[in-house]
């Protein structure tokens, strides 16, 4: 292999591959939380909802896990014009990846629902507690403490694989920022290098914040590695 | 010339020393029994023999020819002539009893299939489970599971079987199966060491009895003498213990 | 909405059908090879992971590193990355193998981590008696730990190359003729993109969802005792 790896252009250009991680982060953390947002009223309605809502609530999570979020994506972008809706790339990306990550976070939610034990509600109960405290004492911690894990490994999935295809629309994310700069000079290797690097780095901090934080607010123990 | 000579063997459970200097000898044709309190090294003394834990210092001789489990290679010496019974059996669950019992045979030591296959029928017969050959090992009951596992041991042809605890984890009803099993193994002449707190089968099993204390053989004897008239203070009291029930 | 209606007639013509039949076909296909090259390496990856002794500290650091970082890179990247890297080396490579070498290296970081808790979930006894009986590290492996391990392993590792078809349609960035590809090169062509991507969409659902649904009765299956049993009647009638 005769590839001469030269570094230096994409050190002169390390802010903008810096402004594309913030990006890429700041799409990671929204699309996640309302896909969160999203994730818990599907979960209760999939719950406590009646036959015919729980019914819709399966479509949509059957679907949206079924077909891939470029497509879901591009569907927004190339399709919805065409009724006159008209959203620019990143409002796509977001609205796509929060009902792709709202359908994926209904069912992680839907196991902590099902993993609160009757008997321990009936503890509740019988110790006097009422409805709200019974939320707030047994059935949130119960919840959090069982689906944690699966919600940290997730918000690295959405983080990764999720923002990362905004690329394919003209996102300037941190993948679309190393498009755009290579195809400018045709250090792609150099750059793909680079930002691969800077996306380990960027979960790792991700992870290591999650990790604490579950430690702290639930005294749960996430992996990190 | 002893069958095996254990001289001085140390073993290491991770960074913990267990065995502090463990030495005894066993003749041919003789039970040996391993008795003492929990946590005091016996099953270690059985797993350094054939070098599932690490033996840091020491060797033993099997007819006089020295095996050190420095090396990879003195580690297959050992387990090419002592072979081990667990306590919770271990048969491999994803073979029947006849491949449990043949495997080794075929595949490590290369005896031809047909051979192995009859000495196998051979042996189930022995523990009487020969109708059982392809059963799965979840299909039997904890004593059949322990008979089999002595079977797959035996086919390997050791010179000296290790029988570690082979019934603590069966039913009160299942033990005798064992045992029995143990005892023809005993009146054939096969040379065995045994670790048990089966403590009227080893005394009447047994031709010597190890006391064992702390990773160290405290004293040693025929039944009769370490049961009846132990020597030192810490086998009065174990014994004492014990045997008032 | 009226042009979607208008469009109908010539949007499902037998051309385009075929078209999207072959398309589906390479997503299939690609995935299939790529995940189960994966799988292959993955049992690699994990078995130098477990090498013993202090001499294979770096080869096990190594190995733990692999998974850690590529499992943290999107896989967007990981297709350029592989692109640019083997053209750089030879010009005789297709698009297709690219991608597969792609899909490979990427599902090597996650069955390894599927492959690594199948084997961890049988117990180290039997491995132990394995090694009392002068088995070698490999002849256990494969004659004891593999077998009990399988129906453990078998179903997650469905489960993930089933996802990773949705995951793959990232390749048509680099021009495999997969269905995205064909899906961008229709709505390119004129046709509306609620009428292709729609389409395209219910291509991947009918491939996926039925995988899917039998990945989950395979886990059913396999979880018990007597999986390994089962796994082999499966495999062999």
């Amino acid at each position: 292999m005769d590839y001469n790896f030269q570094f230096n252009v994409i050190w002169r250009n390390f802010d903008t591959l810096l402004d594309g991680a913030w990006l890429t982060f700041q799409l990671g953390v929204f699309a996640f939380w309302g896909g969160a947002l999203l994730g818990l009223v599907g979960a209760a309605l999939k719950t406590y909802g009646p036959g015919p809502i729980r019914f819709l609530v399966d479509v949509y999570v059957v679907f949206m896990t079924n077909t891939p979020a470029l497509i879901q994506v591009y569907f927004l972008y190339f399709g919805l014009p065409e009724v006159g809706i008209r959203w620019s790339s990143e409002a796509c990306l977001l609205i796509g990846l929060t009902l792709n990550a709202g359908a994926y976070l209904t069912m992680i939610m839907r196991a902590g629902f099902l993993s609160v034990r009757k008997s321990e509600m009936e503890a509740g109960e019988a110790l006097g507690m009422s409805l709200v405290q019974q939320i707030r004492y047994i059935i949130v911690p119960h919840i959090a403490k069982s689906i944690y894990p699966a919600l940290a490994n997730f918000f690295i999935v959405i983080l990764v694989m999720g923002t990362s295809v905004g690329a394919l629309i003209g996102v300037d994310e941190l993948t679309g920022t190393a498009i755009n700069l290579s195809t400018v000079n045709y250090r792609w290797l150099e750059y793909f290098t680079v930002i691969a690097g800077m996306y380990v780095v960027l979960t790792f901090i991700a992870s290591i914040g999650l990790a604490l934080l579950g430690r702290w607010a639930f005294r749960v123990k996430a992996r990190i590695f | 010339m002893p069958h095996l000579a254990v001289n001085d063997v140390c073993a290491k459970y991770g960074s913990l020393e267990v065995l502090h200097g463990i030495g005894f000898e066993v003749d041919r044709g003789e039970v040996v029994s391993l008795v003492g309190p929990s946590g005091s090294g016996k099953s270690t003394v059985l797993r350094a023999l054939v070098g599932l834990t690490p033996v840091t210092s020491g060797h033993v001789e099997v007819d006089g020819k020295k095996i050190d489990y420095g090396s990879s290679q003195a580690v297959k010496a050992a387990r090419d002539r002592m072979a081990i019974v667990f306590q919770q059996y271990n048969l491999f669950q994803n073979m029947n009893v006849m491949r449990n019992v043949t495997l080794a045979p075929i595949k490590i030591k290369g005896r031809p299939k047909a051979q192995v296959e009859a000495k196998a029928i051979e042996l189930l017969d022995l523990v009487g489970l020969s109708e059982k050959r392809d059963a799965y090992p979840d299909q039997l009951s904890g004593g059949q599971q322990q008979r089999v596992a002595i079977a797959r041991a035996l086919a390997l042809e050791p010179e000296i079987l290790l029988l570690d605890e082979v019934t603590s984890a069966l039913d009160p009803e299942l033990v005798n199966e064992v045992l029995d099993t143990i005892r023809r193994l005993a009146r054939e002449g096969m040379t065995m060491i045994l670790v048990s707190h089966e403590m009227s089968f080893v005394r009447e099993v047994s031709s010597k009895v190890i006391f064992m204390d702390d990773g160290k053989v405290v004293e040693s004897g025929p039944p009769a003498e370490i049961f009846d008239t132990p020597k030192s203070e810490r086998a009065r009291d174990f014994f004492g213990k014990i045997l008032r029930h | 909405m009226e042009r979607i209606w208008e469009q109908l007639p010539r949007f499902f013509t037998a051309g385009n059908m075929g078209l999207l039949a072959d398309a589906a076909l390479h997503t299939l296909s690609m995935t299939f090879v790529g995940c189960l090259a994966g799988f292959v390496f993955a049992f690699v990856l994990v078995f130098l992971r477990q090498t013993p002794g202090m001499w294979a500290a770096p080869l096990r650091m190594v190995c733990i590193l692999y998974v850690e970082v590529f499992r943290r890179i999107p896989f967007l990247v990981v297709i350029y990355l592989v692109l640019f890297f083997i053209q750089a080396v030879t010009t005789d490579a297709s698009l297709f193998t690219i991608a597969v070498v792609a899909i490979c290296i990427y599902a090597i970081a996650y069955t390894a981590e599927i492959v690594r808790g199948g084997i961890e979930s049988v117990p180290l006894t039997q491995v132990e008696a394995a090694r009392a009986m002068n088995f070698s590290r490999l002849q256990t492996l494969v004659m004891v730990v593999l077998p009990q391990a399988m129906p453990v392993i078998i179903p997650p590792a469905i489960a993930f190359a089933v996802s990773f078809i949705k995951d793959t349609a990232l390749v048509s960035q680099i021009g495999v003729f997969e269905l995205t590809f064909r899906g961008k090169e229709l709505n390119n062509k004129g046709f509306s993109g609620i009428l292709v991507f729609g389409t395209i969409a219910m291509s991947y659902f009918i491939i996926s969802f039925p995988l899917s649904m039998l990945g989950q009765y395979l886990e059913k299956r396999l979880a018990t005792p007597r999986g390994e049993r089962r796994l082999r009647k499966i495999w062999i009638p």
